[in-house]
C-alpha cells in the first residue's frame, strides 16, 4: 500500500490491492459476518470483530485464535453513528491498517401485512443504510488517500423491488445497494475495489422463521463467495449465488401492477 | 447553553494532498469564519486531543498541511483584507487572503508586495509559516522582513500581537515557524512603490552552470529580480546550461506607459494560449511528461529565450513575469495520479558550484532527472528556522510512479547527503522526502531553540501536521 520510501508520506497505487492483511468485519457476531471473519483469518488476515452481542464476538475470536488466527474484538452498536470513527481508528491502530472493510450489520423485521411499525422500520434503516453510510465512508476516505483497499457491502437481492410483505427491509437494501454504488463511481478510480454483496436465501438466524428457503445456502459457502468476489476485485456488484442475478433480471421487469399481486 | 458536539466524531472528513499530489491523508477538516471561532475549535481539539495543522491554499508541495487522522484547520473562511494604507503602503489581511488578493488591493494604488513566490494562490498564514521567497530574494529578502506585525492565537488561547518590539523571540520564531506554535490569524506588512505596471526583462542564455553563476554575480547588483531556468537533461560541457531571466522595475520616466498597467485587468493573462484554452493545456501537457518529450521542451527553452526587442530585453507585466506557473491552470495534473515531488536545495555561497553540479550530475546518472531546474540566490535572515542563507538554490521536480519510487527516494537521499555536506539546508515548503536526522543536521542548534520555544507556547503539542512528525519538530 504506502511506497517503500522511509519516512516519506508518499503513496502510490498498491500492487497487490487483493490482498488482505487487515481487516474489519461489522457484523461478525453470527451468520455471514462470522464465517467471513473466520475464513479471512484462515487466509492469513488480521481480523477486527464489531458488533453489539461481544460474547458472540469472543467466541468467533476464541476460534479464530484456536485454529492460529487473530483476532480482535470491539463492542459497538453501528446506531451509535458517532462513536464510529473512534472504534474505526482504535481497530486500525491496533492492526496497523487496513485492507478490507465488510460492512455485514443488518436488522430486518418481516412484519404481518396488517402491521405499521415505525420503530421497526426506523432501526432497519438505521442499522442497513446509516449505519452502512457512517463505517463505509470512513473506510472510503481513508482508501481514497492510501489509494488502496476493499471496501464490501452486503446488501440484499431483496433491494431490487419495493416489497408488499417487507417494506421498510427492501427499502433499506435498495438504499444501501445505491449508496454502494455511488461510493464505487467515486473512489474506484483511486484503486479502491467497492463490492456490493446481494445474497438471495442464506440459513442464518435472519431467515429461520421461513418456510420456503429456494436456491438456500449455507453461511459458511456464502462468505466463500463474498471473499471471491472481493478478491477478484473490478468493483462488481454481484448476486450470491451467482444464479439470482437472473432471477432478479426478472423481478425487475416485472410491471408494477401484476408486482403487486405477487405475495412477495 | 448545550454542550458543542464533539470535533472528533462529528467533523467531515477530507482526502486532501500537498500540491506535488504524490503526498495525501484523510483528515477531520473544519473552516472557521472568524477568529473566535478559531479559537474555539483549538480549545475543543485540545480537550479531545485531536492534534491541529493549519492550512491555507495546499501550495506546499509535500506533507506541510496535511494531518492524516487529525483535524486540519483551513484558513479560507478568513480571507479578508483588514486595512490598506495607500500613504504608508501598508496592508493587514485576514490568514486566508491571498498573494493574489494582497497584489490585487495594491496594485490600482501603485503598489506590489515586496516578495511574491511563483504562484499567486499562497494565503498569508502559509506564506508566514514557510517564510516564503521570490525571484528577488538576493536583494529584498524573504517575505518575513517586510512583515511588521502580525497576530498569533496560542494554544492557551491567547492572541498575541507580535513585532521586532514586542515579544522579538517569538515573532522570529513564527515567521518560518511552519504552523506549529498557533494560528496565525493577522499579517501587517509593508509593500513595494511601483511606477509601471511592467517590468523590463532581459533573458540570457548560460552555456553551463558555472555560466549560470557569474550571470547572476555580475548582474545581482543591477537587477531586481533574477531566476535561472536549469535544463537538467544537458550533460558534459552543457551541465547546468539554461536560461536566466532579469527583471527590472522601471520608473515612470522609463516607462510612462506602463501607468496604465496598474489596472487589475491589464495584468491578466489571455484565456489561452496559442489558441488553446489555458484551462486543458494540462492535458496536452501530460501527453509530453515523459522523458523524451521534456528533453524536446527543455531543448526549445533554451535554444529560443523569448522573442525580443534589438536591445535584447522585453517588457513583461509583473503578474506574468511573477505567476508563469499559473498561466497553465492545473498543470500539476499533468503528472497524473502519482503526481511529482520538488526537491529545493539550499546551498551556501563557498560549496555550492560543486554541490550543485554534483547533484545534476548524480541525477543523470542514475537517469532521474527533473524536467526543469529552478535557480536562484539567497540571503540570510533573523528567522530561527528560516531556509534563507548566504547561498543558493536549486529547486527539481521529479515525477513519481509506482514503478519508479524506490529509484527516485534513493536518488533523494543521496542528494540529502549532499546538501548536508555541503552545510546546506532544506526547505520544508518543498520537502516531502527529508528525514528526521538530515533535518536536524541541517539546522542544528537553531532546532533545539525552536522546539524549546515550541515546548514553551505548545506544552501540549496540539499543533503537528505529517511533516513535522516526519521531520522531528513535535
Ligand atoms: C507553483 C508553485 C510555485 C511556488 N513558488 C515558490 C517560490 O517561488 N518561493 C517560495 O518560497 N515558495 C514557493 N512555493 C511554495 C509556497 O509559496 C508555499 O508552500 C506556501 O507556504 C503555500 O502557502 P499556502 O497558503 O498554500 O499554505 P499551505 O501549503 O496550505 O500550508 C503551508 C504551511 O503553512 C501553515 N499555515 C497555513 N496557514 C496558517 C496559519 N493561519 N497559521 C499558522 N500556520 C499556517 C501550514 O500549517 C503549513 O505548515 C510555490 C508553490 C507552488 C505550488
Ligand atoms: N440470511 C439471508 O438470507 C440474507 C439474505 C440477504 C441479505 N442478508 C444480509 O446479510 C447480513 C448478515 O445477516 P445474517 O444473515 O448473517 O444474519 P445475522 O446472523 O442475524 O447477522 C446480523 C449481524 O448484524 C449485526 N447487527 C445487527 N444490528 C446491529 C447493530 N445495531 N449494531 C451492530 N451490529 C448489528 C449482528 O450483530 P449483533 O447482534 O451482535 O450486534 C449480526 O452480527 C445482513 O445485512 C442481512 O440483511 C441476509
Amino acid at each position: 500500500m504506502s511506497a517503500p520510501a522511509a519516512g516519506t508520506a508518499i503513496r502510490t497505487k498498491s500492487p497487490h490491492p487483493s490482498k488482505f492483511e487487515r481487516a474489519i468485519v461489522v457484523g461478525a457476531s453470527s451468520g455471514m459476518g462470522a464465517e467471513l471473519a473466520k475464513q479471512l483469518a484462515a487466509e492469513g488476515a488480521h481480523v477486527a470483530l464489531v458488533g453489539r452481542r461481544e460474547s458472540e464476538l469472543e467466541a468467533v475470536a476464541a476460534t479464530i485464535r484456536a485454529a492460529g488466527g487473530r483476532a480482535i474484538v470491539a463492542k459497538h452498536d453501528v446506531t451509535a453513528y458517532e462513536d464510529v470513527p473512534r472504534v474505526y481508528e482504535a481497530l486500525t491502530k491496533e492492526m496497523g491498517g487496513l485492507d478490507l472493510l465488510v460492512y455485514c450489520s443488518g436488522a430486518q423485521y418481516n412484519p404481518d401485512e396488517s402491521v405499521y411499525d415505525f420503530a421497526q422500520d426506523r432501526e432497519m434503516i438505521e442499522v442497513n443504510v446509516i449505519g452502512a453510510i457512517a463505517w463505509t465512508q470512513l473506510a472510503a476516505a481513508h482508501f481514497e488517500a492510501q489509494r488502496g483497499g476493499t471496501i464490501v457491502g452486503i446488501s440484499s437481492i431483496a433491494g431490487e423491488r419495493g416489497r408488499r410483505t417487507m417494506p421498510g427491509y427492501t427499502t433499506s437494501k435498495a438504499a444501501m445497494s445505491t449508496w454502494m454504488e455511488a461510493l464505487r463511481n467515486r473512489i474506484a478510480r483511486y484503486g479502491v475495489n467497492v463490492v456490493t454483496i446481494k445474497p438471495g436465501f442464506v440459513d442464518t438466524a435472519k431467515t429461520a422463521h421461513l418456510a420456503k428457503k429456494p436456491m438456500v445456502i449455507s453461511p459458511a459457502k456464502a462468505a466463500e463467495l463474498i471473499l471471491k468476489a472481493a478478491h477478484r476485485g473490478g468493483s462488481p456488484s454481484v448476486f450470491v449465488p451467482g444464479q439470482w442475478q437472473l432471477v432478479a433480471l426478472i423481478i425487475r421487469h416485472i410491471p408494477s401492477f401484476l408486482f403487486r399481486k405477487l405475495n412477495l | 447553553m448545550a454542550a458543542l458536539p464533539s470535533l472528533r466524531n462529528t467533523a467531515p472528513w477530507r482526502v486532501l494532498d500537498g500540491f506535488g499530489i504524490s503526498a495525501r491523508a484523510a483528515s477531520r477538516w473544519v473552516q472557521p469564519r472568524s477568529v473566535d471561532e478559531l479559537a474555539n475549535i483549538i480549545r475543543r481539539a485540545a480537550d479531545e486531543d485531536l492534534k491541529i495543522t493549519f492550512r491555507g491554499n495546499g501550495r506546499s508541495y509535500g506533507d506541510a498541511a496535511l494531518n492524516a487522522g487529525q483535524l486540519v484547520v483551513d484558513n479560507r473562511g478568513m480571507t479578508r483584507v483588514l486595512n490598506f494604507d495607500r500613504e504608508r503602503g501598508t496592508i493587514e489581511l485576514e490568514p486566508g487572503a491571498t498573494i493574489e488578493t494582497m497584489w490585487r488591493t495594491g496594485l490600482p494604488a501603485g503598489y506590489w508586495p515586496h516578495v511574491v513566490p511563483g504562484t499567486m494562490f499562497p494565503t498569508m498564514g502559509g506564506c508566514v509559516a514557510m517564510n516564503i521567497h521570490g525571484k528577488n530574494c538576493f536583494k529584498a529578502g524573504p517575505y518575513g522582513d517586510h512583515v511588521q506585525e502580525l497576530d498569533l492565537l496560542t494554544a492557551s488561547g491567547e492572541l498575541k500581537t507580535l513585532s521586532r518590539e514586542s515579544d522579538p523571540e517569538l515573532f522570529r520564531a513564527t515567521i518560518a515557524g511552519l504552523g506549529l506554535l498557533g494560528a496565525v490569524t493577522r499579517v501587517k506588512l509593508g509593500m513595494k512603490k511601483i511606477e509601471s505596471g511592467r517590468l523590463k526583462v532581459r533573458p540570457i542564455t548560460t552555456p553551463s552552470l558555472n555560466a549560470m553563476f557569474d550571470c547572476f554575480v555580475e548582474r545581482m547588483p543591477q537587477s531586481d529580480y533574477l531566476v535561472g531556468w536549469i535544463d537538467c537533461f544537458a550533460g558534459g560541457s552543457g551541465l547546468g546550461r539554461g536560461l536566466v531571466h532579469q527583471a527590472n522595475y522601471l520608473s515612470a520616466a522609463e516607462d510612462p506607459a506602463g501607468r496604465a498597467l496598474l489596472d487589475n485587468d491589464k495584468q491578466m493573462l489571455p484565456p489561452s494560449i496559442m489558441g488553446v484554452p489555458r484551462s486543458i493545456i494540462w492535458r496536452i501537457m501530460k501527453l509530453m511528461t515523459n522523458d523524451p518529450g521534456m528533453k524536446l521542451v527543455n531543448a526549445v527553452k533554451y535554444m529560443l529565450p523569448e522573442t525580443f526587442d534589438s536591445s535584447g530585453t522585453f517588457t513583461n507585466t509583473h503578474v506574468a513575469f511573477a505567476f508563469l506557473l499559473d498561466s497553465v491552470p492545473n498543470w500539476r495534473n499533468a503528472y497524473g495520479d502519482s503526481g511529482f515531488i520538488q526537491y529545493q536545495m539550499f546551498v551556501p555561497d563557498s560549496t555550492a558550484r560543486a554541490a550543485m553540479a554534483e547533484a545534476l550530475e548524480h541525477c543523470r546518472r542514475k537517469g532521474v532527472v527533473s524536467y526543469l531546474g529552478v535557480f536562484k540566490r539567497h540571503k540570510p535572515d533573523e528567522f530561527l528556522l528560516s531556509h534563507g542563507l548566504d547561498g543558493w538554490s536549486l529547486a527539481l521536480d521529479f515525477a513519481v510512479t509506482p514503478g519508479n519510487a524506490d529509484k527516485l527516494f534513493a536518488v533523494t537521499r543521496d542528494l540529502t547527503k549532499i546538501v548536508l555536506d555541503a552545510g546546506g539546508v532544506f526547505y520544508p515548503a518543498k520537502d516531502a522526502v527529508v528525514d528526521a536526522d538530515s533535518f536536524a543536521r541541517a539546522y542544528g542548534d537553531r532546532l533545539t531553540r525552536f522546539l524549546e520555544i515550541k515546548h514553551r507556547v505548545d506544552p501540549q503539542g496540539v499543533f503537528q501536521n505529517d511533516q513535522a512528525r516526519r521531520l522531528g519538530l513535535v
